[in-house]
């Protein structure tokens, strides 16, 4: 459906894409991954023919996107990350001029128009001022002036910063219906959870640079710890030995800060118990256990030795 | 795509409309400024109430002359005179509250006289002015030359000063062993004949009014046609028309910059529309909205005013729609050069300001000296106002109208290929 292939971008001496290569087929829903300014608007701007390439080439369907008026770019529905819509302007106004641009007008502008509001939840407020809509309701509509013209592909630029969870659950519904309509969504985020949420697969760019591309699964089996294990110990037991534990098959690290043991393992269910059973007979008697998964911020750590956060 | 045209236009003119500030800055500013530039230009055709001058006279003489003097002053319908002392008129012009102080100083009457028929000396008048307003001095004076010299031509030809300056003239000129026979002749006979003159004067010798100005002067405002008056109004619309209409230029180009601040841009560019769609549908909403503009405030102009257009209507309507073009292409030079929006409407405010004052909308052009006149034939707000006086109460036919929509038109598509060549389509 949209193939990215060795994509460039410089601005000035910045590269801010550098080769960066993948694919989404068609009704799958894919994330692009990475932290601020690691490339991704930059990218996704490339696709959406807002910038031109310095190198490579965007197929949708197999036909590679040439010029402003390439008529290909029908089968695209941006959602900025900005709130692009005019707040003097009703919901209707908005929704309609939007639709015009892609030559979509009277009784079918109209009709793609009450649905795209309908999804969004807010049709009852198509005649209300933007100015009047609380953020999580531009956000929504943001969304919605991105399909009237019925895009197979939605290229969505962190379409939840700023929203409250709520709005945020909102927005989330409203893409689970869009991928059961077997639309195509190429996700750009910096939300793990996000990802995680949403994503049949992860692209993860760091840098202007594809760093991994696979199922969230896939992720993470490239990882040596799925789990984590933070046992808090009873006081006054004694000098743990930490070789001892990490002899165990089971285990894959162990830390000890105070009283506090972090263990990571593999498998929680199979190794749990005998990582405890272990503890109890070495006479290290504990007083609660939390089990963590891991997750994309620890597998972008893994990746870069950075924080997702941080980076 | 004329579905995307008329949509991109449709907008620009609603979110025109939806916003409260540019239609004030559009319609309720320029009329309310002009109104008041109308009437102080002269408001519709009432020239002649245009505020009189306010002189003081200090009359240190006493004289039959003097009084004579301030007489004839009082009368003149465009001075408003009142009397002072010395140091009250100084004290007054020096404040701005008079424009022109006439100080007669004692003796005047009579060195006048003698000064008339002999070459004695020039008893002088002073006069105190205000030095902002040396236009009104030049005129005090002129009327003061009228008035002085029927005063005392009078009195030399008709009262009692004149036969005693003309009885110590003639004794004067007989026991003068300066003169050659013939001119002392000459003189004799003169002074004898005015004398004679003088005495003669109970039955009406037809000098009682003293030397009279040998002329009067026919005057006719010359406008559209005979008893079409000037209107002041004219010109003020013109020239605040035309600088509101730039600022709502300058509206279009910031709106540019903020569209694109805030990702609408994107959505445009997203779209499949050629560039030439985006900045043309852009221009076309421009130039409607600045043509509208203009139209709506020369209609409150007529309806308010009088103000009409008293030569071609087309010639009219061409030079509002090449403003407007002009405007358009402004406005989008603007967005093509600026940067932040904040920055950029400063800048463009500066530059507006400049080209408005160059081209003559606040002060009438022929107050420029002549050198700033040529210069100025560069702004193209020049040839606009110009463009729009000759439509309206110049009563020019379309011909003077080529002009100024030809350089208003040149410099549209000056400004459209600039705007177009700097555009940054691509965001950083």
């Amino acid at each position: 459906m949209l193939a990215v292939q060795g994509l460039k971008k410089s601005y000035g001496s910045m590269l801010a894409v550098d080769g960066v290569s993948f694919e989404v087929e068609p009704g799958e829903t894919v994330g692009l991954l990475g932290p601020n300014g690691a490339g991704k608007t930059t990218t996704v701007s490339i696709i959406a023919g807002l910038l031109q390439a310095d190198a490579g080439e965007v197929r949708i369907e197999g036909r590679p996107l040439a010029g402003d008026r390439d008529p290909v770019k029908r089968q695209i529905g941006l959602v900025p990350q900005d709130l692009a819509l005019f707040d003097e302007l009703t919901a209707r106004d908005n929704l309609l001029l939007f639709a015009a641009l892609y030559d979509v007008h009277g009784m079918q502008a109209r009709k793609a128009m009450a649905e795209a509001l309908e999804l969004a939840g807010l049709a009852e407020r198509v005649l209300s001022k933007v100015k009047t809509f609380s953020g999580g309701m531009k956000r929504r509509l943001n969304l919605a002036a991105a399909l009237l013209h019925n895009p197979q592909i939605l290229l969505l630029d962190e379409p939840t910063v700023g929203v409250d969870p709520q709005s945020r659950n909102a927005i989330f519904d409203n893409l689970e219906i869009l991928k059961q309509r077997g639309k195509t969504l190429l996700y750009t985020t910096h939300y793990m959870e996000e990802a995680e949420r949403l994503c049949d697969r992860i692209v993860i760019i760091d840098h202007g640079k594809v760093i991994a591309n696979d199922t969230l699964q896939g992720l993470y089996r490239m990882l040596p710890v799925s789990n984590t294990l933070t046992i808090q110990l009873r006081n006054g037991t004694g000098e743990l030995r930490l070789e001892g534990l990490r002899a165990l098959p089971e285990v894959r690290s162990a830390e000890l800060k105070g009283a506090t043991l972090r263990v990571g393992v593999r498998d929680l269910a199979m190794e749990t118990p005998r990582v405890l059973q272990w503890l109890v007979e070495a006479g290290h008697p504990y007083e609660h256990v939390v089990s963590e998964r891991a997750n994309l911020e620890t597998i972008f750590l893994t990746l870069t030795g950075r924080s997702l956060r941080d980076a | 795509m004329m579905t995307a045209m008329r949509a991109l236009v449709r907008k620009d003119i609603r979110l025109f409309l939806a916003d409260p500030r540019a239609l004030i800055m559009s319609f309720a500013a320029p009329i309310a400024i002009a109104s008041f530039f109308g009437y102080a230009l002269g408001g519709s055709g009432n020239q002649g109430a245009s505020s009189a001058i306010p002189v003081l006279l200090s009359d240190q003489d006493g004289s039959t002359i003097s009084r004579a003097i301030a007489t004839a002053l009082a009368a003149e319908k465009s001075l408003s005179l009142q009397s002072a002392t010395l140091a009250e008129a100084r004290e007054t012009v020096r404040k701005g509250k008079a424009s022109v102080a006439v100080i007669i100083p004692q003796g005047f009457g009579k060195e006048a006289g003698e000064a008339f028929f002999r070459n004695s000396g020039k008893p002088e008048i002073e006069v105190l002015y205000d030095p902002s307003r040396t236009a009104e001095r030049a005129m005090v004076q002129g009327i003061l030359t009228g008035d002085v010299m029927q005063a005392v031509s009078k009195e030399m030809f008709s009262g009692e000063t004149g036969i005693a300056v003309l009885r110590d003239s003639l004794a004067e000129v007989e026991g003068s062993q300066n003169l050659r026979p013939g001119d002392k002749s000459a003189l004799l006979e003169v002074l004898r004949g005015a004398l004679v003159l003088n005495h003669s004067q109970t039955g009406g010798n037809g000098f009682e009014n003293g030397l009279q100005i040998p002329f009067r002067t026919q005057e006719e405002a010359v406008t559209a046609a005979r008893g079409i008056q000037y209107n002041g109004y004219g010109h003020a619309f013109a020239g605040m028309g035309v600088q509101f209409v730039l600022f709502l230029g300058i509206e279009v180009g910031v709106g540019l910059l903020l569209q694109r601040q805030r990702g609408l841009w994107k959505r445009f560019r997203a779209a499949p529309l050629s560039r030439g769609m985006l900045l043309g549908s852009r221009a076309a909403s421009a130039a409607l909205m600045a043509f509208a503009v203009l139209l709506v405030q020369f209609l409150f102009a007529r309806v308010a005013f009088g103000v009409r257009v008293e030569g071609s209507m087309a010639g009219f309507l061409g030079v509002a729609g090449a403003f407007g073009l002009m405007t358009a292409g402004f406005g989008l030079l603007i967005a093509a050069l600026g940067k932040t929006p904040d920055a950029t409407r400063g800048l463009a405010i500066f530059a507006t300001l400049l080209m408005v004052m160059f081209g003559g909308a606040w002060i009438p052009m022929f107050l420029f000296p002549s050198w700033l006149q040529t210069v100025t034939l560069v702004m193209p707000t020049r040839w606009a106002i110009d463009g729009l006086e000759a439509m309206t109460w110049r009563g020019l036919g379309f011909r003077s109208a080529v002009a100024p929509i030809g350089v208003q038109l040149l410099f549209a598509a000056i400004f459209l290929v600039l705007a177009w060549s700097r555009f940054r389509w691509e965001e950083s």
